[in-house]
Order: C-alpha cells, then sequence, then structure tokens
C-alpha cells in the first residue's frame, strides 16, 4: 500500500520531536563503516561477476570533428582483444544530474579532447588498455573551435537575469560603492572511486553494476541510450566512493559496458582510468564574474549586482548557476543580475559539489569584505545590517532563516575580534598572520521520493529504496528515522539502497537527498504507526513506541501476529516551493598566515556556524560540514583545471597534479550546528547540508589573506604566484 | 601498458647483462617507472628488477663520510641516525618529496633517475620532443606553470622534479656507477644530470648498461642546514622553487655557503659563483640580493612560470636570513 503525501504547506506539527525511541540525531558511526574500512563493501567495479571481459574507451586526440575510419582489424589481431565497440549509441558524455534522458551520442563526432569514441574489450585489462592506445583512428578536423570563454560572445540565461531600479544610479550616488571582477579556474570532483560499471544481460534483461548518484534518473537514460524499457534494466549502486556531482547523470562508461557486454555475449566491466575520469566526465566551469555593491552611509545595500560568465558545449543545457543565492542573500532594491554562458570546446561542465554558490559566493562575500573596509564597518557587522527580511526580487518569506545566529554564535566561538581591522597587524616570523570570515549559503532543494518501510514479523524493520549513499551517511540516518518513528534500535533497522529493484528514491544531489528520501520514510512509517495505532485502538498522533513496545506494554511483535506489515511512502513536494524561498545558511570564520617572502598560505584554523533545519545525525552533519570546509580550502588556494590553449586538453588530469587540499592544508576545523526547525523545508523539517559547509568558505580565506598581508587577490585559488604578485612591498 | 618480460637480476653482472639491451630498463621501487609505463611514456620489453642485488646499504666510508646504496629506500635515508645527525638537509629534502607510502618504495637511484612532470612528457598524445625526438615541445606555448627558467633550450623547457638531488648537490656528493665492463666510475652529483640543450631525451650521464650502486656522501661539513621547498599544497606537490642550503657563519661572515636549486631547471641548479660570492662577506640583504642576482643572471620565463624568477630570488632571501638568524 502506498500513502503518498504532497507538501503544500508548512508542517508545523513537528511530529518527530513527539517521538520516544530518543535516537534521531544522535551522533551514531556510520552503520556501513566497519564494511568499508575492511574492504567487505563492494564497490561496483568489485562485484564477483564471473566470465568477465575488460573494456577500456578509447578517447579523441582532436578537438572537434569526425571519426572518418577506425582500423579495427590491427587492434582485433592482438592477443585477447575480443571486440572493438563504436556503436552510435554509445554515449559521449555523461549526462548532466536529473536530466532523465539519454546525454550526447553518436561517438564518431567529436566536441572536445579526450572524448569517448570507441571501447576495446579484451580478456584482460591490460590488454585491453594496450590495444587502446593502439587503436588507429582517422579524423576530419574541423579546426579553429572556441576554447577561450572570453573570446567568444556569452549566450544570456534569461531566467536568471533580474533588473530592479537602477544599479547604475545607485553606484554613482551611493556613500560606498564596490565595483570588482573576480575569476575562478574549473574544479574537478575528484571522487577517490573512478567510475567504473559491469554489465552483464540475461536474455533481455540487463543488470548493470554502476557507480551512479541518481538510479532513479539513471534508469531512464541508461533506457533511453539504448532504445530500452526501464522495466528490464536494473542498476545496483550499492556504495559509491564519493560522487560530488560527477556520477549524477549515467556515465560513459555504463552505457558501454551495456552495449558490449551483448556484443561479446559475456559480462563486460568498464572501469574508467583516472586521466579519463578528469578529462571526460564533468569540470566545474571556471567563471569571470563582476560584483557590484552599492551602500548607503551605514552600510546597508541599496544597490546590488552579479554577473557571471562561465562556459559549457554547445547544445548542454547546464550553465553552472553563480548567480543561485545572490538572488535572496542581501537586500539592495537597485538589482542587476546577469548570467552568460560561453560555447566553448572543452569537455562537459557539469554538476560539481554545489554548483553555483561553490564559486558565486567566493566572489560575492569577497567584495563584501572589500565593501566593509571601505565603510569603515566590521565584516560580521555588514552582513548582520544586510540580511532582507524577506526574498528581495520574489518578495517571498524565508522558510526559516539563521544566518544572524550562525553570523553572532560563530564569531562567538571563533573569538572573532570586531575591532577596527587593518592588514599587516602580525607578524610572526616570516608569517603574516591574519583573520577573515564570509557567509554562506545554499538554496534548499527537495525532490519527489518513495521509500517501502516493512515492519517484519519479528520486530525488526527493512527500509527499502534506490536512494544511493554516496558515503555520507545515508545509510545510517534512514535506520534511525525508521527507528525514532517506530520506536526501534536503529541496529533493528536494515537499510536497503543502491539497487532499482527497490522503490524510486530522490537519489543523491543538489543536498537534497536526506530530506527527501528521510520524508518518504516518515511518511510510510507514520502509516505503519496508524494501522498499529488502529490495531491497539490508540489515536496515531498518541502512539507512544519504544524499544519495541508501545507505551500500553504491547509488545510490537504480538501485535503483528507473524504477519509483517508494510507501507510506501511517496513524497512529493508541492505548491509550497512557490511560497517560500528555501535556504541553509551559515557563517565562516578563518585565521590564516601567509608567508612574506615566498607567498604561501596556510589556513591555521577555521569555523564554520551552519542553520540547515533539523540534524538527523550529529557525527554524519559534522562530518558533511568538515568536508564542505575542506573543499573551501581547495576553491581558495589549491584546486584549479588547466586546459591547454591551442587544443583545450585538460592537462593536469590526476591526483598529482590536481591539488585537492591534503591533510597537511587542513587544520583543526570547527563545525557549530545551529539547529531549527523548518516546516517549510520538508515533512521532517530538515534540510540539505552535504553543499552548503562550501558556499563562501573560500571568501573567509581570501578576506584572511588581505588581513594577513595585504595582498587583495581577484582571483581563486590564491596559489603563491599570485599572493606575491598582490603583495605589496 | 604493452606485455612486457620480467627477469630478477641476482647479481650486478646480472643486471649490467640484461639492461644492456636497448629496450631493457632497471625497475627499482617502480613508482616513477610503472606510472610512466601505464600511461605507455616508457614501453620497455624488458624489466630488469634490481632490488636482489645488494646496494641497499648504508655504510660509513673510510673518509668519515657516508655511502647510501642505491636501493636504499628513500625513508630508510631520511631516518638513518647518521644522515640526521651529519646531513640533515638530506633527511629534510627527502622528507619534503612525494609521500610516506611513495618513500617507502622510492629508492636512491631511482629518485635520481626519476622522469620530469611536464604534463606534454606524460601525454602520448602530444607532442614531445622529450619523448618523441623532433614531434616538437608542447610546453612550450602551452600550460608551463612548473616549468624551467633556468639552462632551457628551444627544443626542451621541463624541470628535474626532484628534492633529494637538490640537497645531495649542495652536500656535492659523488654518484657511484658501475659500468657494463665491470668497472666503477664516479660523477658528482652536481654533473650527474643534464640541461637539455639539442638532446632533451636524456637527462643524466648514465649509458647503456650503466647502473647506480651508491651514492657517496663527503666528511660532514656541519653548519647550517636548511631545505626549503615552496609549493602549491603544503604536501605532496612538486617544488616550483627549492633551495638546499649549508651555511656557515663565523665572526659574522660566511664562512660556507653551499647552495643549490630545484623547480629552476632541467637538473639541480648549482652555480660555484653564488658560494664565491657570499663566503667572506657580511650577511645582509644586499648580499643576499647580490647572490640572487648572479642565481638569475640568465633566467628567462616562459610566461606561465615569469614568477618563478622573483620567486627564487625571495626564497634564497628567506634561507639565507633564517641561516643568518640560526647562527647569531
Ligand atoms: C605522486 C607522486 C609524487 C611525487 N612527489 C615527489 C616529490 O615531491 N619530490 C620528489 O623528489 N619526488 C617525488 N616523487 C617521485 C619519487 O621520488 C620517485 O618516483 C622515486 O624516487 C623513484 O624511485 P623508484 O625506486 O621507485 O624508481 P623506479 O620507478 O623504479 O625507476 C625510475 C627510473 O630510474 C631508473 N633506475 C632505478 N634505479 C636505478 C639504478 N640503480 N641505476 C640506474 N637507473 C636506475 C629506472 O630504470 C627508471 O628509469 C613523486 C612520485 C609520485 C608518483
Ligand atoms: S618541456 Fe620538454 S618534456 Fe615538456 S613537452 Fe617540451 S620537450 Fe617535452
Amino acid at each position: 500500500m502506498t500513502v503518498h503525501f504532497k507538501q503544500d504547506k508548512p508542517d508545523d506539527s513537528n511530529r518527530l520531536d513527539g517521538m520516544k525511541q530518543g535516537v534521531l540525531g544522535k551522533p551514531l558511526p556510520r552503520v556501513e563503516g566497519m564494511a568499508k574500512v575492511t574492504g567487505t563493501a563492494p564497490y561496483s567495479a568489485e562485484y564477483p561477476i564471473t566470465d568477465c571481459a575488460e573494456g577500456v574507451l578509447v578517447t579523441s586526440t582532436i578537438t572537434r570533428g569526425k571519426v572518418l575510419s577506425i582500423d579495427k582489424d590491427a587492434v582485433l589481431s592482438m592477443p585477447g582483444v575480443l571486440a572493438v565497440i563504436d556503436d552510435p549509441a554509445m554515449t559521449t558524455r555523461a549526462a548532466q544530474g536529473t536530466a532523465d534522458e539519454a546525454p550526447q551520442q553518436e561517438p564518431g563526432t567529436v566536441c572536445y579532447w579526450g572524448q569517448p569514441i570507441a571501447l576495446v574489450v579484451a580478456e584482460t585489462f591490460e590488454q585491453a588498455r594496450d590495444a587502446a592506445k593502439h587503436l588507429g583512428v582517422e579524423y576530419r578536423e574541423d579546426p579553429d573551435a572556441p576554447l577561450d570563454p572570453q573570446a567568444v560572445d556569452g549566450e544570456e540565461q534569461e531566467d536568471e537575469t533580474v533588473r530592479q531600479g537602477d544599479l547604475e544610479h545607485a553606484m554613482a550616488t551611493a556613500a560606498h560603492s564596490v565595483d570588482v571582477a573576480y575569476t575562478t579556474k574549473g574544479h574537478a570532483s575528484a571522487a577517490m572511486e573512478p567510475h567504473a560499471s559491469i554489465a552483464q544481460w540475461d536474455g533481455d534483461k540487463l543488470t548493470v553494476y554502476a557507480s551512479l548518484q541518481m538510479l532513479n534518473y539513471n534508469i531512464s537514460e541508461l533506457a533511453d541510450a539504448l532504445g530500452m524499457e526501464e522495466e528490464n534494466i536494473r542498476l545496483v549502486s550499492r556504495f559509491v566512493g564519493g560522487g560530488f556531482g560527477s556520477k549524477l547523470g549515467v556515465s560513459e562508461d555504463v552505457v558501454a559496458a551495456a552495449i558490449a557486454a551483448k556484443e561479446v555475449g559475456r559480462p563486460v566491466r568498464v572501469v574508467l582510468s583516472r586521466q579519463q575520469v578528469f578529462q571526460c566526465v564533468m569540470r566545474r566551469s571556471e567563471t569571470k564574474q563582476r560584483l557590484r555593491l552599492a551602500a548607503d552611509e551605514s552600510g546597508k545595500l541599496i544597490g546590488f549586482g552579479h554577473h557571471a560568465l562561465v562556459s559549457n558545449l554547445p547544445g548542454e543545457t547546464f550553465a553552472e548557476p553563480v548567480l543561485q543565492s545572490s538572488h535572496f542573500l542581501y537586500g539592495g532594491e537597485n538589482r542587476d543580475l546577469m548570467l552568460e554562458v560561453a560555447r566553448i570546446h572543452r569537455m562537459t561542465a557539469g554538476s560539481v559539489r554545489a554548483p553555483g554558490e561553490a564559486v558565486g559566493m567566493p566572489a560575492l562575500e569577497g567584495a563584501m569584505d572589500v565593501l566593509a573596509e571601505k565603510a569603515g564597518i566590521d565584516p560580521v557587522e555588514l552582513r548582520l545590517k544586510n540580511i532582507p527580511e524577506e526574498d528581495p526580487e520574489e518578495g517571498l518569506p524565508f522558510s526559516s532563516h539563521k544566518l544572524a545566529e550562525c553570523l553572532k554564535q560563530g564569531a562567538e566561538a571563533f573569538g572573532w575580534d570586531s575591532g577596527p581591522r587593518s592588514p599587516r597587524h602580525t607578524c610572526e616570523g616570516e608569517w603574516w598572520v591574519g583573520t577573515g570570515m564570509a557567509s554562506a549559503a545554499r538554496v534548499h532543494n527537495i525532490a519527489e521520493a518513495t521509500a517501502r518501510v516493512t515492519l517484519k514479523a519479528d520486530g525488526s524493520a527493512v527500509v527499502e529504496t534506490d536512494m544511493t549513499d554516496i558515503g555520507t551517511g545515508t545509510y545510517t540516518i534512514l535506520a534511525q528515522l525508521a527507528g525514532e518513528m517506530l520506536g526501534l534500535d536503529p541496529a533493528q533497522v536494515l537499510v536497503e539502497l543502491g539497487d532499482t529493484k527497490h522503490p524510486r528514491g530522490p537519489g543523491s544531489g543538489g543536498s537534497w537527498g536526506a530530506a527527501s528520501i528521510g520524508s518518504a520514510v516518515y511518511i510510510a512509517c507514520k502509516a505503519i504507526r496508524e494501522e498499529l495505532g488502529q490495531r491497539l485502538g490508540v489515536d496515531e498522533a498518541e502512539l507512544e513506541l519504544k524499544d519495541g513496545k508501545a507505551a500500553s506494554g504491547e509488545n510490537l511483535v504480538s501485535l503483528l501476529d507473524g504477519n509483517d506489515l508494510s507501507r510506501e511512502g511517496h513524497y512529493e513536494p508541492g505548491d509550497i516551493k512557490d511560497d517560500f524561498t528555501a535556504s541553509g545558511f551559515g557563517a565562516f570564520f578563518a585565521q590564516v598566515r601567509v608567508n612574506r617572502f615566498t607567498g604561501e598560505t596556510r589556513v591555521d584554523r577555521m569555523l564554520g556556524a551552519f542553520g540547515f533545519g533539523r540534524v538527523l545525525n550529529h557525527k554524519t552533519a559534522r562530518s558533511q560540514c568538515l568536508g564542505g570546509i575542506t573543499w573551501s580550502i581547495g576553491v581558495a588556494l589549491t584546486e584549479a583545471l588547466e586546459f591547454d590553449p591551442r587544443d583545450g586538453h585538460l592537462v593536469n588530469c590526476d591526483l598529482a597534479e590536481y591539488h585537492v587540499p591534503v591533510h597537511r592544508d587542513v587544520p583543526d576545523l570547527e563545525v557549530v550546528l545551529v539547529e531549527e526547525r523548518d516546516p517549510a523545508a520538508s515533512p521532517i523539517q530538515a534540510k540539505g547540508i552535504g553543499e552548503l559547509g562550501m558556499c563562501g568558505g573560500a571568501a573567509a580565506i581570501a578576506n584572511a589573506i588581505y588581513n594577513a598581508c595585504g595582498a587583495r587577490i581577484f582571483d581563486y585559488p590564491m596559489t603563491p604566484d599570485r599572493v606575491l604578485a598582490a603583495m605589496p612591498d | 601498458m604493452r606485455p612486457f618480460s620480467y627477469t630478477r637480476a641476482r647479481t650486478l653482472d646480472d643486471a649490467a647483462q640484461l639492461t644492456h639491451d636497448d629496450t631493457a630498463v632497471a625497475i627499482a621501487g617502480g613508482t616513477n617507472l610503472l606510472d610512466l609505463m601505464k600511461l605507455q611514456v616508457e614501453t620497455p620489453e624488458t624489466l630488469a628488477d634490481i632490488n636482489r642485488i645488494g646496494f641497499g646499504g648504508i655504510e660509513d666510508t673510510d673518509d668519515g663520510g657516508l655511502s647510501i646504496g642505491a636501493l636504499a629506500s628513500n625513508t630508510e635515508t631520511a631516518v638513518h641516525p647518521r644522515v640526521r645527525s651529519d646531513y640533515p638537509v638530506l633527511a629534510r629534502a627527502i622528507l619534503a618529496g612525494a609521500t610516506q607510502q611513495l618513500r617507502n618504495k622510492a629508492t636512491t637511484g631511482g629518485n635520481l633517475c626519476q622522469r620530469t612532470r611536464c604534463f606534454y612528457f606524460t601525454n602520448i598524445d602530444q607532442p614531445c620532443n622529450k619523448r618523441e625526438p623532433g614531434s616538437g615541445c608542447g610546453a612550450i606555448d602551452g600550460i608551463a606553470k612548473l616549468h624551467a627558467v633556468l639552462g632551457t633550450s628551444d627544443q626542451c623547457i621541463a624541470t628535474y622534479p626532484g628534492d633529494m638531488a637538490v640537497a645531495l648537490s649542495a652536500l656535492d656528493a659523488q654518484v657511484e656507477i658501475a659500468t657494463p665492463n665491470g668497472d666503477t666510475r664516479r660523477v658528482p652529483v652536481r654533473d650527474f644530470h643534464c640541461l637539455p640543450g639539442d638532446t632533451p631525451w636524456r637527462e643524466n650521464v648514465l649509458e647503456k648498461g650503466e647502473l647506480i650502486t651508491a651514492v657517496t656522501l663527503p666528511a660532514p661539513v656541519g653548519g647550517t642546514q636548511i631545505y626549503r621547498k615552496v609549493r602549491e599544497r603544503s604536501s605532496y606537490a612538486f617544488a616550483l622553487v627549492s633551495v638546499a642550503a649549508i651555511i656557515e657563519i663565523e665572526d659574522g661572515k660566511f664562512t660556507r655557503a653551499d647552495l643549490a636549486f630545484g623547480g629552476l631547471a632541467h637538473k639541480p641548479w648549482h652555480d660555484p659563483r653564488i658560494t664565491d660570492a657570499l663566503v667572506g662577506t657580511v650577511p645582509s640583504d644586499e648580499i643576499f640580493d647580490k647572490a640572487a642576482d648572479i642565481l638569475l643572471e640568465d633566467a628567462r620565463g616562459f610566461g606561465e612560470n615569469d614568477f618563478k624568477i622573483p620567486l627564487a630570488r625571495r626564497t634564497l632571501h628567506a634561507v639565507l636570513q633564517n641561516a643568518t638568524e640560526a647562527a647569531a
């Protein structure tokens, strides 16, 4: 039986707080943690499938053009080679998140350097890799493919454009104004587990073990690519070694493995090499941004302008949503926002953790620091002054708003000095030491989701959905949620995820996973409680369940009388989306040191205070924040995709040369969770948390660099060369 | 990776025979070679495993120096009590490189012979004169942030990426080489690596069939020993610029100033004129600048790496200042 709930109004009943088990929010360790650290949790390439052949993708060595011919014969005679596949159904990019349809196909048409054009299948991985390198390909190259985003005319994304009042006039008449340009470089998700698939056919039934974030969409993307019915496909992604957006859409390995397995009549495994993961999955677009801020004497914004230029391949719908939080974070009645996309031939730009805010917020919050300095106002104070009462563009109320609390609690916990600020106040040995802060904001997303909850006759429970756990803690929080609702120790709740044989979840992406799938589980559990209440003659609202018993003393097992009790919860976000602006908010504080000789920057300590609705598990929530802050350090200081200016190929395509922060770059981080209940966010009053921790943090570091050494830098990442170039003598 | 045969050499003779062939390569820790084989940058037909031929020890020499076997791991060397007490610049340089796991596998010989990290060298679908003579240099006019500013040629602007050899150069260590005919020759580390010139594929003076058996350090020289590595993250990154320094100051004047530089050239850079300019002078900003002037006299950037020139100056300044403070 399916229970459907569409949320059209805020849910103030706040039922979860009335439950008796008392396990929700507790810092439980991950239920799958032991399996992962002992190597017994199977990742997609590790399923013990017998007679599996190995496929390696062949990628293009031109930027744009056609594949004229492929010399298959030479390679087919190499040892162990079984097939060379260039089927037109093969995909040449990953699907964008929530695309729900096949991405670009036709491997014979090349749109970027490093694009998959064929697959070589052999008995062993080494044979396939060698043959792939040897495959002779004849191309017709279309020269002069545009590669520089700033050299082409951008296409305006009209949905993003806002013109309110007269910003030019506000800038001209403002007591304080700031007009600055920032750049950010491209980023890679750089998940540890590469994209990998094993495809296996049984008649016309296909099973693919794959590393994916959103099976509910991926199944239709794969079905569309192969021209199949979804019911003939099963996708399995029980453990995913990091996604960060790169596994939102079905990737090239999945489709290629499926086609190859059919052709060779055996299961086929396709694992992307580290270089291929970098070169042909997804990049975060580089950006160029202009920020204009106009403020009155007191520092209150009267004008707000944010223009951004991003890039993508021709035909791609995704445009890094740089302005996402700029639309509502601060007031200012004169507004001018615009987003443009340059069409260039680098690999697909798509979602990388916190698309939009990850790069928009560092620019905005850098500009706010410039304004604070100009206006002679403490940066925390400046933010507090400019928190709008309602969404300044839509006029909507906020579903909840914890920015002020986060700023205050964060400042307090960090020991923020609100006195006058001027650069170069402290020098310790060779190091200038300074502090900086920034606001955090990340829109709250929520999605349709279903989950089945079964209270077993033996008194344990099972939760089933095709939702994934990409390392975030979904297994654990769902066990806690069901345990809380049904009065069970979470150890009594088995959570089954990552398999499309289960009801459709929302997928992991856009930080919506926990709130969306949690709501579906909540709805299913509530329906089970209703049934139990009926059997006990108690209103569900009055039903108290704890440790497998009702308050009346009745045992769940006897109540079930040898039968399982199962309900499917179906959550659908309703019209409430149109009634509120919903976002997570927070604040970052950082202390850095900058070497006065070499321009190297080290983060001494960093703190984030975040408000994102109900905290479902303090440990996993905090871990998400720690990871987010770590990414902020990468955005601020180290991470940059470098593209060759002549053919657009990505040059630094491994973990030695694409610099994610290492342990030594990450000091002790402190997280303050400013807990709240957001009744409009979801039936469980929770919001997204996976991305908020990196939305603005880079600016806290950039602002601290300025405060430390006087280098005001407008280009991320702030590598030693850039710091030195901007550092006054 | 192309199919290859693997043979384990039992003796130095074995190894010399095996590697004499043009298509054979010696493998020690494999941390550099195997990566390059997977990328088909290196395509040997035979791998001669030299891990069992001895040459792993670290031993005192008759003149009070230290001999570090070619197969000693970087970790063993860095933690060796005599290295730590008598040659701290070497321990520091090794520990500034790679990661603990890599250092556990990496060997003295392999470290000296490690190949450049030029992005175009490691991508076989891009031009590179070093990998494929005559194909052109992808880095000139390409992404060249890591590249050299000293001793470049119009054929190649790659750097030697390592750290250990920079310290060895400052220490004026010798490379001990076994030749195929059973002789041993010694080459100063300072002369071991080559500049690219017209033969960028030639990175060091080893001839076919020659193997490094050890590196010998002279008797300890004392002084303040510093290894300063500037990089884009605080660990697990190659040097933008590095400086190895052995400095002694007596009566307010430099009495020893042995310096070598990493990240600037196709070899660890040593310029005896810097030593000459410093020794006998009183440390001061002016004299530090003069040393930098000498170092960078012929420096030339390629756009993206122009910053290395002022960065080298500043890093040298920091090192000399640190040394002066330590002596005070
Ligand atoms: C991700 C990464 C980061 C790194 N970071 C740094 C760093 O920051 N600083 C740094 O200095 N290094 C760094 N390294 C390089 C590392 O130090 C080298 O890979 C290592 O020292 C090579 O030693 P090996 O024994 O593994 O050599 P191998 O890979 O076995 O061999 C390398 C080469 O040396 C030759 N060779 C080996 N032994 C001998 C011998 N006795 N005689 C003649 N030829 C020989 C081989 O034939 C081969 O050509 C890094 C490496 C990696 C993979
Ligand atoms: S710099 Fe040297 S190694 Fe790099 S591409 Fe040019 S020739 Fe090759």
